[in-house]
């Protein structure tokens, strides 16, 4: 073999692997531990606890776990240092940014905890045994012995594991790693769902290869950006993006590689975001996957793909904002408007939400766009704000039923006259609708202010008004589903709405105070967002991880 | 002291919750409930005028500011002005009329129109809000969140098969000006650093030091937004649809009032905001005006359903008002003001009377009508009245205004002045041709046991016919609390119209 570089050229430069162990903040790491710890256990549990006693135990488990977690995460919260830290060599990060969007993770994760654990009749929405043939014998025998998938709570576990990794990875590697234990067991959970199971395999598979896809994109771009900085970490990546590459190349002739590693990165985060062109998946997998899952997906992984998606362009990539910026703004575009348009054509109700929340997709990269402080809280705001209304509104669509025990009703013109059948269940949807459509006091109107306001503010007045319009486009399929619900008439027996228990109940109950709540008294959660900045200044991660570049290469 | 237009905001809203507790059964009690809230409401408004300072009635009066998103830099900020104050009084003179004129509208519904009458009051509520709001955020939180309970008004309890056709309409129209406008209130807070309305219109504001260019398109994205609102050709095809669907008491309130936010938004945040732009965009509105006024006319001629009658009329009315408004003279400006009050009384007249003969017959086809007169002559007087006012006949109240538009549109420039009165002529042929076709001629079988008005149904026009015959006579009082007001605007712009017209005068050199 001939070296094409020099041996000390490619010598690594990841931080702690050439000397002793590192040590380990065990304070700080004690959030992402306990909910690991929680996962191995329960994953025990499932092998030596009997089939009857599972379902309590894990769910006692799972619920335990994720409070302790948030429990934890509320007092770092106030003892965490301002410029933030580093744990584990450097691989994580923690600061106030960070441990919000950990925090909301946490709590979105527990309410869609409660939609999963629901069961009706007996039953919840999973199927009983996922291995065998749809519509065997084999089945059947399953679902008369009440068969149940206990094993939904860890899979829930280790994806909020990777969730909240996720926004906190200080480096390239930790985010793929935190990607992958993030995706594989919402892959796996997609394909669970109890009725229409082919339809739920299928929606798994696309979800899969699909995803798998995507990572692919990711790692490359990983290696790429690794072949322009030499390193994978984010405060390196950072320095060396300032100086114009790595030492070897000199007269700055790296940019190609940055390029490309920057574009296929972006490419793995847009995906789990759902942005247009790499939206595709979202409308197919909502609608298949179990509607527990839909929502674990609408409102968590879009928190934390978000979480991440900002680190990295922030953080990493913040010294080059001037060729990631247009590429943004083509996708923020893209999304609005092709989503919008597209979502007025569905008639299925999962559909439509799964393209609503490529809309919003695209109106929160409007704040990232906007590459400012004000950009990072109304993002964050927007979807604390967002992840509740649409908890909500999928815990509406698990109750309305073709029949009494039969299975969900996707289709919307069937939906006629529930506002007569059950005004509060429909007055609740109608709320979620209206925050999502942006109508004032609701949450959604103030997030689509904040992220309009930082994205008008960083002279993105394009991007606003096509922000503005898309938004009156979505407010007609909203809008739509107002009048279908209220004004017209029942055809026949109408939808069936299926008795909401404590949790669904629960859920909807919550959907509608946090919508009405951050809707009308934005202000407390507004103000401590952030750490007080001069408005108009750099993010504030970006000032932060300048502090922990200097720890980094020290 | 009192925190009246707090009160007066928060009377409807506390009604309206009032309203959706009450049992399903008590559907008298909730009529009764609701005209008292609403009757409530009127006597704070009326006690707050009775104490509004006339001699300073060109700044804003009870006062409240109380930082509510201070992140944002948004205040809970109320006050009035000589304006504002005449069209909250005017918002709170119809509701309790509209009330009474509903009684017994929805008696066939489950609930007995009890959901229908809260969301009256919570519109009520915001109606006063959005007069009185001081802070460009509330402003727009009022103007967006009031087409909630109209939205619902028209689709749910509205007329007809169309009525959630037309109910969309309305708030897709309405929302799509509203987000425009959103973008124009972001800028307004990028710009101007505060939400503050009395700090925006300060002199040393920043938005004062924006480009001419930038304070266009701020122009621009409110104007758009109250020009649907207000309705203005081109973008006024909501409004026949919306009336035609409407129950008459929601027509009353949907364009006595809510359309008046547009007429207001323009006279209030327009041109007192941007004073530059407008001097610039004043041409271009002048001609909207005027085909509003002559298309509006025109097209109400040839109706044939009486609430879409009504509702072109109305077109035409708010082209006069603008037209005053952006003659940018005093004049103009207290004639469109006191327009905007007079039509709502008038309008409101004319969709009440028109919602009682229309249970009568099942009908709201002029055809299906004919000679109301020799069976119910007060019914029919009273039309006449109420159809005279909205031709403005001398000696009722929209003469005067429509009068001191004239006057201040022809300070301004003759032209417009001479082609607006067009629309004087067509309103006497729309107005009269109808009182012909439905009160005279010979009684169609159909129509031979038709009721005069009911005791409750003379109780709920009859103020406004008192008040649109007392204005009429003497509108010195309203005249009083309005002038100062809009002195204060034409001063403003009319420094600016100099600054611009030197600048125009030196591009034109230049080029």
């Amino acid at each position: 073999m001939i070296p094409l570089i020099p041996a000390e050229a490619v010598e690594p430069t990841l931080p702690g692997l050439t000397e002793a162990a590192p040590e380990l903040d065990w304070w700080l790491f004690a959030p992402l531990l306990t909910v690991f710890a929680a996962g191995v256990l329960a994953v025990l549990f499932e092998a030596f606890v009997p089939n009857g006693r599972r379902r309590g135990l894990q769910l006692g488990l799972a619920v335990a776990a994720l409070l302790a977690t948030f429990v934890l995460l509320l007092v770092q919260m106030g003892t965490v240092p301002e410029e933030g830290a580093l744990l584990a060599a450097g691989v994580l990060a923690v600061d106030r940014t960070v441990l919000f969007f950990q925090g909301t993770i946490t709590v979105l994760a527990l309410v869609s905890l409660m939609l999963i654990a629901e069961r009706r009749h007996g039953r919840d929405a999973f199927a009983a045994q996922a291995a065998t043939v749809p519509g065997s014998e084999e089945e059947r025998a399953h679902i008369m012995a009440g068969s149940q998938h206990t094993e939904v709570y860890p899979l829930v576990l280790f994806a909020v594991l990777g969730m909240l990794m996720f926004p906190a990875s200080n480096d390239f590697l930790t985010m793929f790693i935190a990607l992958e234990v993030m995706s594989l067991p919402l892959y796996l959970m997609c394909g669970l769902a109890r009725r229409r199971r082919l339809f739920s395999q299928e929606a798994a598979v696309k979800y899969f290869l699909l995803g798998a896809f995507a990572s692919a994109f990711f790692l490359f771009g990983i290696a790429m950006v690794y072949g322009y900085a030499g390193s994978v970490n984010f405060a390196d990546v950072r320095a060396a993006v300032e100086s114009g590459g790595a030492a070897i190349f000199e007269g700055g002739d790296g940019e190609p590689l940055l390029l490309m590693g920057i574009g296929l990165v972006a490419v793995g985060l847009l995906f789990k975001v759902g942005a247009v062109p790499f939206h595709n998946w979202k409308p197919d997998v909502y609608q298949g996957a179990p509607t527990p899952i839909t929502a674990l997906m609408a409102s968590c992984t879009l928190v934390a793909a978000f979480g991440a998606l900002l680190r990295v362009f922030f953080v990493p990539f913040g010294g080059s904002a001037d060729v990631w910026e247009p590429m943004l703004w083509t996708v923020a575009i893209l999304t609005m408007v092709a989503a919008a348009v597209i979502a007025v054509t569905q008639r299925d109700v999962k559909r439509l939400l799964a393209y609503s929340s490529v809309v919003h997709a695209g109106f929160v990269l409007t704040a990232v766009v906007a590459n400012s402080v004000e950009g990072l809280a109304g993002a964050m705001f927007y979807l604390a704000a967002y992840g509740f209304t649409t908890l909500g509104a999928f815990a509406v669509v698990t109750l309305v039923r073709t029949r009494d025990g039969g299975q969900e009703l996707g289709d919307l013109d069937r939906w006629a006259g529930l506002g007569r059948r059950s005004p509060a269940l429909a007055g609740s949807l109608g709320l979620f609708l209206l925050a999502f459509a942006g109508i004032p006091l609701t949450s959604g109107f103030i997030g689509k202010f904040a992220v309009f306001e930082a994205a008008l503010a960083a002279g993105a007045a394009p991007l606003v008004v096509v922000g503005v319009l898309s938004s009156a486009v979505t407010a007609f399929f909203y809008v739509r589903i107002i009048v279908v619900m209220f004004f017209r008439d029942p055809e026949g027996e109408g939808p069936t709405v299926a008795p909401a228990g404590v949790l669904t109940g629960g859920v909807i109950a919550l959907g509608v105070a946090a919508t009405l709540l951050l809707g009308v008294l934005p202000g407390p959660l507004l103000e401590n967002l952030l750490p007080a900045t001069e408005p108009g200044s750099q993010p504030a991660s970006v000032t932060v991880y300048q502090v922990t570049a200097d720890i980094g290469t020290e | 002291m009192i925190p009246w237009l707090t009160i007066a905001i928060a009377l409807p809203a506390v009604g309206a919750v009032v309203l959706w507790a009450t049992p399903r059964g008590s559907a008298e009690a909730a009529k009764r409930i609701a005209l008292g809230f609403s009757l409530g409401t009127l006597l704070v408004v009326a006690a707050m005028a009775l104490r509004f300072d006339v001699s300073a009635a060109g700044r804003l009066q009870f006062e409240e500011v109380y930082p509510w998103i201070p992140y944002f830099g948004v205040h809970y900020a109320v006050g009035v002005d000589g304006v504002a104050l005449a069209l909250i009084l005017m918002s709170a003179v119809l509701v309790p009329l509209v009330v009474l004129a509903a009684w017994n509208e929805h008696d066939d519904r489950e609930d007995g129109g009890r959901a229908y009458l809260a969301l009256v009051l919570v519109l009520e509520a915001m109606m006063v809000g959005v007069f009185a709001a001081t802070d460009v955020f509330l402003f727009y939180v009022f103007f967006e969140a009031m087409l909630i309970p109209v939205y619902f008004m028209i689709g749910r309890y509205g007329r007809g098969g169309e009525r959630s056709r037309a109910a969309v309409k309305f708030l897709l129209y309405s929302l799509a000006g509203g987000l425009i406008m959103l973008v124009a209130v972001i800028g307004v807070y990028v710009y101007g650093d505060t939400f503050l309305w009395t700090d925006l219109v300060a002199d040393g504001s920043p938005l004062r030091a924006v480009s001419p260019e930038v304070a266009r398109w701020l122009f621009l994205g409110f104007f758009i937004a109250f020009a649907i609102k207000a309705p203005m050709w081109p973008v006024h095809t909501w409004l026949p649809s919306a009336a035609g669907a409407s129950r008459p008491g929601t027509a009353v309130l949907l364009v006595g009032v809510l359309d008046k936010v547009g007429t207001y938004g323009m006279l209030r945040y327009c041109l007192e905001l941007f004073p530059g732009a407008t001097s610039w965009f004043v041409w271009p509105v002048v001609g909207l005006s005027l085909v509003s006024i002559v298309y509006g006319a025109v097209l109400a001629i040839g109706q044939t359903d009486m609430m879409r009658l009504v509702a072109y009329t109305s077109v035409s009315h708010f082209g006069f008002i603008t037209l005053g408004i952006f003659a940018l003279t005093q004049e103009g400006q207290a004639g469109a003001t006191l327009y905007m009050v007079n039509h709502g009384f008038a309008t409101g007249a004319l969709f009440l009377i028109v919602g009682f003969l229309i249970p009568r017959r099942g009908s709201a086809l002029i055809a299906d009508y004919g000679g109301v007169q020799k069976i119910a002559p007060k019914l029919a007087g009273t039309f006449l009245v109420v159809g005279l006012a909205g031709l403005a006949l001398p000696g009722l109240a929209p003469f005067v205004s429509e009068f001191l538009v004239f006057v201040g549109v022809y300070e301004f420039n003759a032209v417009p002045a001479v082609l607006a009165t067009a629309g004087v002529v067509l309103a006497a042929l729309y107005i009269l041709w109808m009182y012909q076709r439905t009160m005279t001629g010979p009684v169609p079988e159909k129509l031979s046991g038709l009721r005069d008005l009911s005791g409750r149904e003379a109780w709920a026009i009859s103020p406004l016919v008192a008040l649109i015959i007392a204005f009429g006579v003497y509108p010195q009082p309203l005249l009083d609390v309005i002038n100062p007001a809009v002195e204060r605007t034409v001063d403003e712009d009319a420094s600016e119209v100099g600054a611009v017209a030197d600048g125009g005068a030196q591009e034109g050199d230049e080029e």
